[in-house]
């Protein structure tokens, strides 16, 4: 199936499932998924609580393995790495936003933002260096020395934009990075992505509000464990 | 992507001192029992090395190679027959003792405690009846004056030897040399004056003494106040320094034995005292004080240990969003185990250095309160940062792999 001529998807699953077992019910949390991700999209991954989304992501993000199926990164079979080369994989190639920014309290943002620079054997000068550009990238060069207290939820979430962007991944994985913040403050974060994207960079939106799935090329919609649409077949078809 | 190993160690270290820095308080709380622990450690070692090293002081003082005879009382039948029934020890067994092979010197020493007078000054002191070579066994030196003559000791010619205490309460100021006192109503002349010696460990002024020759002492001082009157006293021996002591004194028993007709299988009725073995003995309570603080010090680390546990587990709880964060951003599970392990080093090596501090500081302080030597040695130190860092990785392994085996999933959805 695979066309040589094009360059591998970034993500490409195939009859991807993930099975939990509580007690003696096994949930099917991800049944049968058949997607891929292209590198310079931006997409929205949509469904209620319970749906998969959030299962989905973990995939995406190689913070969890499939039950069964296929999961490639660029062209590479990753279900079957094990933990330190899943650990290396997120460290070099996915940046992650988190709803609740995941700053370290008391540690100033040019420290926040150098963490996954930490674990790549980057030395400290180097560290600040490529913290400093990437707080650059967001906007908040002037704001290295602040702790996330002294910072709005905004620049909250652009320091931990910074952070996901400091090792030039090659995915932004944004897991409702607007539910905490107000909805001025949710579009200006929702523009910066959007900016990112057109700059190059794929990012991937985990979301339950449409205003903010607008916002996205494409929509990715689960129910149930399955994938139940995707816009870009939807306007195929 | 391999990282080198010194570059996970160093970025674990810059991360594990901005984890501690980023909570003073927690760390502090961490590090107390080891503090105490250490602290401890270091008090109890440094009393039992100085109480050692004071042993191996006084055996040196003393001199290993020493032996002293006693009579002893009778028994008979398991049943001591009292002090009055002691069989005195006889010119015939110390010129034998004298004869025996790794002897090198024997004195008689007959004791009594006398008043002494000299002008309107009078002392109440003990003297002591001894031979001519006892200030070479016991190996004092004169201060001032000349010993005993051989003629003088043989004939109990009336002259005295005397310690600095009983100069002092009877001549004061004054050289005592030439002196003239009386003892209980003998009269004698000072010929000679020891060194100073201070007091022994137990309390006794060794310098509170007068010295006469044996002879005059048995024959006009004690003569009726005991009876050890006409005898020897006790044995004072010095034994050859290259020959065995215990071989010696068995030679010795055996010999006593023969010329006291005690018949095999009956008790002796006299003792020898191996001054080594008697001094151990006074220390004995000295090193069980060492033994029991060093037990408590154990215990208070391997408390100190729990709690670096404790608050590690708690720690690793508060923080578990905080490993999940690490760990999507690229952190493997060693990363963790490592950033853990390396802040327990940490909180050892500080809360180790502290307790050392600490401890020094309480050494000096109980010493001079309690009045007893105290030794600390470099190798004390070290060996207490080094075991302080020993514990705390001992026990923050268990928390430390406790995070590193979080789900990352889990942890960034803790709350």
């Amino acid at each position: 199936m695979s066309n040589l001529t094009n360059a591998s998807p970034l993500i490409e699953c195939s009859g991807l499932g993930r099975d939990y077992i509580m007690g003696n019910n096994t949930i099917h949390a991800l049944c049968e998924v058949d997607t891929q991700i292209h590198h310079g999209e931006l997409v929205a991954i949509m469904g209620p609580s319970g749906s998969g989304k959030s299962t989905f992501m973990n995939m995406v993000g190689v913070l969890d393995t499939p039950t069964y199926g296929s999961l490639k990164f660029e062209g590479e079979e990753i279900s079957t790495l094990n933990d330190d080369a899943h650990a290396a994989l997120r460290n070099a190639s996915i940046g992650f936003v988190f709803q609740q920014f995941m700053l370290m309290a008391r540690t100033s943002a040019v420290d926040n933002v150098r963490l996954p620079l930490m674990y790549a054997g980057v030395d400290r000068k180097q560290q600040n260096e490529l913290a400093m550009q990437a707080l650059d990238r967001v906007g908040l060069a002037d704001r290295s020395d602040h702790t996330p207290a002294q910072l709005s939820g905004g620049q909250q979430q652009r320091v931990a934009i910074a952070r996901a962007l400091v090792n030039h991944p090659r995915m932004l994985l944004a897991d409702e990075p607007t539910g905490a913040l107000d909805s001025v403050t949710s579009e200006e974060i929702m523009a910066l992505f959007k900016h990112l994207n057109d700059e190059g960079m794929t990012v991937v939106l985990v979301t339950h509000e449409e205003d903010i799935a607008a916002h996205a090329k494409r929509v990715l919609r689960f129910r149930d464990g399955y994938l139940v649409s995707d816009s870009s077949q939807a306007q195929a078809a | 992507m391999k990282k080198s190993l010194t570059s996970t160690l160093t970025g674990s270290f810059s991360i594990a001192i901005q984890s501690l820095k980023s909570s003073p308080v927690r760390s502090a709380l961490t590090m107390l029992g080891i503090i105490i622990g250490i602290a401890a450690a270091i008090v109890s070692v440094s009393i039992a090395q100085g109480g050692g090293q004071q042993l191996q002081q006084q055996i040196e003082n003393f001199g290993t190679h020493k032996l002293y005879v006693w009579p002893n009382s009778n028994r008979r039948g398991g049943r001591s027959q009292g002090m009055g029934t002691a069989r005195p020890l006889t010119e015939r067994e110390l010129e034998a003792i004298a004869e025996i092979d790794g002897v090198e010197a024997v004195s008689g020493r007959v004791q009594s405690g006398v008043t002494v007078v000299s002008g309107e000054n009078n002392w109440a002191t003990q003297v002591q009846g001894v031979d001519q070579n006892f200030r070479f066994i016991e190996n004092i030196e004169l201060a001032e004056g000349r010993d005993f003559s051989v003629r003088e000791s043989e004939s109990g010619a009336k002259v005295a030897i005397i310690g600095q205490t009983v100069a002092n309460e009877l001549f004061g100021t004054d050289n005592p040399i030439g002196q003239r006192l009386r003892v209980s109503r003998t009269p004698a002349e000072v010929i000679g004056l020891l060194e100073e010696r201070g007091a022994t460990n137990w309390g006794q002024d060794q310098d509170d003494v007068i010295w006469m020759p044996r002879t005059l002492v048995a024959s006009r001082i004690s003569r009726g106040a005991s009876n050890l009157a006409n005898s020897v006293g006790s044995l004072a021996i010095k034994i050859w320094d290259d020959q065995d002591v215990l071989v010696a004194q068995a030679e010795i028993e055996y010999q006593l034995r023969l010329l006291r007709d005690i018949q095999p299988g009956a008790e002796d009725d006299f003792r020898v005292f191996n001054f080594a073995e008697f001094i151990r003995a006074r220390n004995e309570t000295e090193l069980l004080l060492g033994f029991l603080l060093a037990a408590f010090s154990a215990t208070s680390l391997v408390v100190g240990g729990i709690g670096i546990m404790n608050i590690m587990l708690v720690s690793v709880t508060e923080r578990t969003r905080e490993i999940g964060l690490r760990r999507a951003v690229g952190a493997r599970k060693s990363d963790v185990l490592i950033q853990f392990l390396v802040e327990a080093i940490m909180l050892g090596l500080l809360g180790g250095i502290i307790g050392m501090l600490l401890g020094v500081g309480a050494t000096y302080f109980a010493a001079q309160l309690g009045d007893f030597p105290v030794m600390i040695s470099p190798w004390t130190l070290v060996g207490a940062v080094v075991i302080a860092i020993f514990i705390a990785l001992f026990f923050g392994y268990y928390p430390a792999r406790r995070a590193a085996k979080l789900d990352p999933i889990e942890a960034l959805r803790f709350e």
